[in-house]
């Protein structure tokens, strides 16, 4: 089917929503969805640009909420975070999908929007586990937990409550340096938090005074943990590294030095 | 100070090490304390080691002191190697700070048997009391159950760790008797009985009253070693079966022997560990816990060892051709499971999807299926046509044509010629 019309919008979820909303008020035929700092003219195709207009995207929210259960709002909302351009087609077109069809479409795996957002899910929840397995904190002069992410997806928002349930009786800092946010948990909550680079060079540089020498020995103990309980006979590099891309090496403690 | 601790450690990790359990999943413990800790009921693996295992608990034994001379164990008596204990304090603080730092789930806790077993099982013991009461930690803990410890022990133990295993060692008792003359499997028998009744008991009584506390929530493993003494797969795996039916298993961790000693009872020093048998192992448990098949499908007298060169699944189903092809349009869940090629996740998206028209080809192999192994034992909206059938042998040899064996670059030792 040819291309009727380009929506333009603003990458926000709230944009995505209006332009399911756009589409079910006048239903064009098949769109295009681009993000507006990615747009391309295109001869033969009308762009309409999408106003975020928070009534409307509250309607195709809660319609979503009907149709989906818990598990699907989640994959879809990972879908969302992953960021990814085809993310946003996916989406827009799997939702129109939904509306269009009764109750229990989402379960048809033979629609590629279905099985599209299934495995950009897929690959977000991998990333954010990876990231609860992956961080290493570093403890500071005032007892503060400190580790520096850079994801692949926008993860953030998906491991908040796994770090806040587990390191209640610590004060911690996760901060992504590509998005340029953290969030930093006080002992009673968890707040959104910003950076600028001089803040972010004192949290990452080595403290000083009577702490380092408590960090630096149990970075030492855990790397000679890695090293000892690893069993040479058995040695499989291609496995360890299918296991541990070397992407995320910079953050293990155990791998540093390597 | 510091130094004597990195030996320690050095020590007890490397003793511990051949100790296969890594996994940190099923305890619910909740962090309503605000202490240290929640678990995650699938279980994180932090890192993996070069081996390619993954790491997830800080396993060590608190001390490599043994009374026993089993010559399959690092740690037996005669063997001339550094002996350390850790002291309870020791094991409290590495853990505390190794989770702190996100190092690790929990911590897993063997040891060495000194003085006797209630002693031992005491100490081990102390150290998770420790932990759960004065350090309110609630991550994961996996501990040995010492053979032979009271059943106060072992029921106070229980309280406190989410998960408890005793090795089996060796698959038959025959073997256990030949590496290990002072042991015997009905020593594992009892106490892994005992636990599981408690299980169970706690379990029904926590149904009537909510505050009952929780008992070894993540239950009981074991493991047994292979390749050290003369076992078929058949009897490793009937084993196997037998206790998960029995004893309620979680898992059963089967460990390919790595020579240690010039014992002549064992494999020489610098045999290669069995590496692919055990991989063949864990696939057969695999399909025994959660595809559905009877250990005596997958092994019997006629076949009393697991190939090496397909995995089981194939096997089974280049040994029962009469049961293919099947149409994944029609057949129950359980009989697309049976299909090589076709996992849990497929097999359940296949199951929905089909309800919205007949699947092709190309959507299968979207879905995840690996349509290259399994072609040859389905049939779908748009299967060609086939003149002839193929015997078990060609379709064999045209998968392990296309196929690439990720052993066989370490495994072929062929000479040439010239």
């Amino acid at each position: 089917m040819p291309i009727t019309e380009i929506y333009i919008v603003d990458g926000s979820l709230e944009g995505l929503l209006c332009a399911v909303f756009e589409w079910f008020e006048r239903k064009p035929g098949k769109v295009l969805l681009q993000l507006e700092k990615k747009y391309e003219p295109d001869a033969f195709a009308q762009a309409l640009t999408i106003y975020n207009d928070p009534a409307k995207a509250d309607r195709v929210w809660k319609g979503l909420n009907q149709k989906l259960d818990g598990s699907w709002m989640r994959k879809f909302y990972c879908a969302f975070l992953s960021e990814l351009p085809e993310a946003f087609t996916h989406l827009f077109e799997f939702t129109c999908y939904l509306f269009l069809h009764g109750k229990g479409a989402e379960a048809n795996f033979g629609n590629e929007h279905v099985l599209g957002i299934s495995q950009l899910a897929k690959k977000v929840e991998r990333e954010k586990h990876r990231m609860e397995a992956f961080i290493r904190f570093k403890e500071s002069a005032d007892g503060l937990f400190y580790c520096g992410i850079d994801p692949h997806f926008n993860v953030i928002p998906l491991i908040m409550k796994h770090f806040k349930d587990r390191y209640a009786d610590q004060k911690w800092v996760i901060y992504d340096l590509t998005r340029h946010y953290g969030i930093y948990y006080d002992l009673e909550k968890v707040e959104e938090i910003y950076f600028d680079q001089e803040a972010l060079k004192k949290l990452s540089k080595p403290v000083t005074g009577q702490l380092p020498e408590k960090e630096n020995l149990y970075a030492t103990l855990w790397s000679d943990y890695f090293k000892s309980t690893n069993i040479l006979a058995r040695k499989n590099t291609k496995l360890h590294v299918q296991h541990v891309p070397k992407r995320y090496w910079k953050y293990l403690t155990e791998k540093q030095g390597k | 100070m510091s130094d004597r601790l990195r030996e320690k450690l050095n020590i007890l990790a490397d003793a511990a090490k051949y100790d296969v359990s890594c996994s940190s999943s099923g305890g619910k413990r909740k962090n309503d304390n605000k202490g240290l800790g929640d678990s995650h009921a699938s279980g994180i693996c932090h890192t993996y080691t070069e081996d390619g295992r993954c790491v997830s608990l800080l396993k060590i034994l608190l001390t490599n002191h043994c009374i026993f001379d089993c010559a399959f164990c690092v740690s037996r008596k005669s063997n001339d190697i550094e002996r350390a204990a850790f002291t309870v304090e020791e094991v409290v603080s590495l853990t505390m700070n190794f989770y702190r730092r996100n190092y690790i789930e929990g911590l897993f806790l063997s040891s060495g048997i000194f003085k006797n077993a209630d002693f031992t099982m005491e100490r081990l013991l102390k150290v998770v009391k420790k932990l759960r009461l004065e350090e309110r930690f609630n991550g994961y803990i996996h501990l040995k159950t010492i053979p032979g410890a009271s059943e106060e022990l072992l029921m106070e133990a229980g309280l406190y760790a989410d998960r408890m295993s005793i090795n089996l060692e060796m698959p038959t008792e025959a073997g256990l008797k030949l590496l290990a003359p002072e042991k015997s499997h009905v020593e594992v028998f009892k106490p892994l009985g005992f636990v599981q009744n408690q299980i169970v008991k706690f379990k029904e009584e926590k149904k009537l009253i909510k505050s009952v506390p929780q008992f070894v929530p993540a239950g009981q493993s074991t493991q047994m070693v292979i390749g050290a003494t003369a076992e078929t797969d058949k009897e490793i795996m009937q084993t196997a079966a037998a206790f998960y039916k029995n004893y309620s298993l979680k898992r059963v961790y089967y460990s390919g022997y790595i020579p240690i000693s010039n014992d002549n009872r064992l494999p020489i020093l610098g045999t290669q560990p069995p590496l692919i048998r055990e991989n063949r192992l864990y696939q057969t448990d695999w399909l025994m816990r959660f595809y559905g098949f009877h250990v005596n499908e997958l092994l019997n007298d006629a076949n009393p060892h697991l190939d090496i060169d397909v995995d089981p699944k194939l096997s089974w189903a280049l040994r029962n051709l009469h049961f293919f092809p099947v149409d994944v349009n029609v057949a129950s869940y359980k009989t697309i499971l049976r299909i090589p090629g076709i996992g849990v996740t497929s097999a359940l998206k296949i199951v929905q999807a089909r309800k919205f028209g007949k699947l092709r080809i190309d959507q299968l192999k979207k879905i995840g299926v690996a349509y290259n192994r399994a072609k040859y034992f389905i049939s779908c909206a748009d299967t060609p046509y086939q003149l002839k059938d193929y015997q078990n042998t060609q379709i064999k040899s045209f998968i392990l044509a296309e196929s690439q064996s990720k052993y066989i670059k370490t495994d072929t030792k062929q000479l040439g010629l010239f």
